[in-house]
């Protein structure tokens, strides 16, 4: 399952951390991050709970980036 | 100038905080009073940057940009204190250019974005129903059913692809596909979205769904260009996941090792010197300039070049098609019209006129391609002349009696049936020759073949001139046509009469000849018929695909117009971008290091950096924009 979700932040150097911290939560198979488009696509694990799993990678991309935000 | 909130309050606080700057450098305060005013000025400008540090920490995140640039300031307000030199004004500064260079960036990235949203805002948000009281009534075009008939005001966009049924307009298609002659449509026409209707008032039927129409698709399409990373794009992802680690590595070894080493051979250790060269190095930490100049880039010349007709389905399509050495082409529907036309007319004892007029009558009512074209030649078909017993006899061609006349016409065949004399045509070995007989008597014959496209020739010549060394035809046509296209053209390999599958083995062969991997080989077709050749080779390019799906699914490269100057604006877009992407990696990459350099011996103090830093940020995000632009 793919989506595709609108995010905000500031510089693209910051997008690139999003895309690392959101690979790495788990229930993600691939997060790819478009800094111009400012979108973040997530395909999400057979069977994750896609809400669930984006209010994780909301939280691991605050973390890396204050900043941010994810609308979902 | 359009700046948002944030934008608004960043740009009042640098503007606050180099004022009280510059007041503070001729004000006569010392001492405490002096660090205070110094430090508000610093915390104007730096306390977001500050806090933003702190949650670095609190979340773990050591190689934070915030908290780098804040142990750099904070490091030389300590110096200046442990100095008691009172020169609070670098820390500020660095903070103050920091905040110049991220504002800059946010307000370029915003423009940028907006401007190419401008250019790809093809699709309306509203279509016009016609209500039952006769008033139009706006509603939502995604609630717009096939087969409801939307009414295109003159001025308005067309929202949804469908079929003229009332009214006659021009429409300028410039946003689809470049071409600034507007294209003239009637009833019965079809028209496609993101066209905007110049003149009269046009009801259409819909044939697709909002989400389906070409604007939509298009839309899609560009959005999910930018999506696919390019090979430079990857490089640059990697190089700046390492350049942070690296730079904050050698900064510890340019603060602790020098000294050390100095320390143990009986000298002065010097340790402020190298604390402040250290100090330097996290100023230019942040690889900001190279991670928001290359997508900027690629994200402008996928923008640039749909402006002009050609859809780019990636930033690594862009990317390789700028290494485009040999590009092969269908003959036919790419480089000539694929429809035929009369190109030559023989008569043998009346007039060319006289003897297509016979023709023309005796073709009246065959459905044949050849029919077609004898009659889009002699336009006038349809007067006086008492056309009657029409006979078309299968693989022989066509009689009738035309004025009391028995007219014959078809192929060499029936001139025998008929009892006719004839020669074969000395002149025109290709094309399809039609011989004429009236009553028995040969009359002449008429030549029918396709013809090439007004500006093949030039596309061909253009593409040389762009730097692609071998131009290939491929086609299933017989040879003679094949080899006079190609003379015609100037394209430097021919192969014809091949089968599909033959076409996707002679790309094979080509792809294996080449001396490497980096020469690409693009192949364009129209798309209809050739998905396999399509996919096969590095770039599939598809043209004429103004609505047509299957084009756009299997090719990389996409040409609205069936124009093949086209390619040509497409390999000319790409390179351009590339080069800007080059430019811009070696001239950040480069600096940067300069600068590495020149802190480590001294020379470049934090000014210098900062300075360097923020400098190359900016002229690299203008440089990428100029991809944007294409004449």
């Amino acid at each position: 399952m793919k989506k595709t979700y609108k995010i905000d932040v500031d510089c693209a150097a910051c997008a690139d951390k999003m895309e690392v911290a959101a690979n790495k939560t788990k229930g993600v198979k691939e997060a790819s991050v478009n800094f111009m488009l400012l979108k973040m696509k997530v395909e999400f694990e057979d069977g994750a709970d896609a809400d669930a799993v984006m209010q994780e990678v909301r939280k691991n991309c605050k973390k890396v980036e204050d900043d941010c935000e994810i609308f979902l | 100038m359009t700046v948002n909130k944030k934008q608004k309050k960043n740009l009042a606080r640098i503007i606050a905080a180099a004022a009280m700057t510059v007041a503070l450098h001729f004000l006569p305060v010392t001492g405490a009073a002096r660090f205070a005013l110094y430090m508000a000025a610093y915390l104007i400008v730096g306390y977001d940057i500050l806090i933003k540090a702190f949650q670095g920490i609190k979340n773990r995140q050591p190689l934070d940009e915030s908290l780098l640039m804040a142990i750099a300031t904070i490091g030389a307000i300590a110096l200046a204190l442990y100095e008691k030199s009172g020169n609070y004004t670098e820390a500020i500064a660095v903070m103050l250019f920091y905040q110049i260079g991220e504002w800059f960036q946010s307000y370029a990235v915003g423009k940028s974005r907006r401007n190419i949203s401008e250019l790809m805002d093809i699709a309306p948000d509203y279509a016009n129903i016609e209500a039952e009281n006769g008033q139009l009534e706006q509603v939502d075009p995604d609630d717009v059913e096939i087969g409801t008939v939307i009414v295109v005001q003159p001025g308005e966009r067309v929202p949804i692809d469908g079929v003229v049924v009332d009214g006659s307009s021009s429409l300028n298609t410039a946003a689809l596909t470049g071409e600034s002659v507007p294209r003239d449509v009637a009833a019965g026409d079809e028209v496609i979205s993101g066209c905007i209707n110049l003149s009269g008032v046009l009801r259409v039927e819909t044939t697709k769904e909002f989400g389906e129409s070409t604007a939509s698709k298009v839309l899609e399409l560009i959005e999910e260009a930018s999506s696919r990373k390019s090979r430079s794009e990857n490089f640059i992802t990697r190089f700046a996941r390492v350049y942070t680690p690296a730079v904050v590595i050698s900064a510890l070894a340019l603060a602790l090792l020098p000294p050390l080493f100095l320390l143990l051979t009986g000298g002065a250790p010097m340790w402020e010197t190298w604390v402040y060269r250290a100090l330097t190095f996290l100023v230019i930490s942040c690889p900001c300039a190279l991670v928001v100049s290359i997508p900027l880039s690629f994200f402008a010349g996928i923008g640039g070049a749909s402006r002009q007709g050609v859809l780019v389905k990636g930033s690594n399509y862009l990317e390789l098609l700028s290494e485009v050495k040999t590009v092969v082409f269908d003959k036919t529907g790419t480089l000539t019209k694929g429809v035929f036309e009369v190109t030559a007319i023989h008569p043998e004892r009346m007039d060319e006129r006289q003897l297509l007029h016979l023709a023309a009558h005796v073709e009246r009512y065959s459905k044949h391609p050849i029919a077609n074209s004898l009659r889009a030649a002699y336009p006038d078909e349809a007067d006086e002349c008492a056309v009657e017993d029409v006979e078309e006899i299968a693989g022989h061609g066509v009689t009738a009696r035309v004025n009391g006349d028995v007219v014959a016409v078809g192929n060499g065949k029936l001139m025998d049936k008929v009892g006719a004399v004839f020669q074969a045509c000395e002149k025109h070995k290709d094309g399809t020759i039609l011989h004429v007989a009236v009553n028995g008597e040969y009359a002449g014959h008429i030549v029918i073949s396709d013809v090439v496209k007004p500006h093949s020739a030039q596309a061909i010549a253009a593409l040389k001139k762009s730097g692609v060394r071998q131009t290939v035809m491929l086609t299933g046509d017989v040879k003679a046509v094949a080899e006079r296209v190609a003379g015609e053209l100037g394209l430097d390999q021919v192969y014809s009469e091949l089968l599909p599958q033959d076409k996707v083995a002679k790309v094979e062969a080509l792809l294996g000849q080449r001396a490497s991997e980096k020469e690409r080989l693009a192949f364009v077709g129209d798309g209809i018929n050739d998905a396999p050749v399509l996919s096969r080779a590095d770039i599939g390019v598809a043209m004429g695909a103004m609505g047509s799906d299957a084009a756009i699914e299997a090719a990389d490269v996409v040409l609205m117009d069936d124009d093949p100057l086209k390619i040509s604006t497409a390999v000319r877009i790409s390179r351009k971008c590339l080069r800007i992407v080059k430019e811009n990696i070696w001239f950040a990459i480069g600096v940067k290091l300069a600068c590495l350099i020149l802190g480590a011996f001294g020379v470049a103090n934090m000014w210098f950096a900062i300075f360097a830093d923020v400098g190359v940020m900016i002229l690299a995000v203008l440089n990428a924009i100029r991809c944007m632009f294409n004449e």
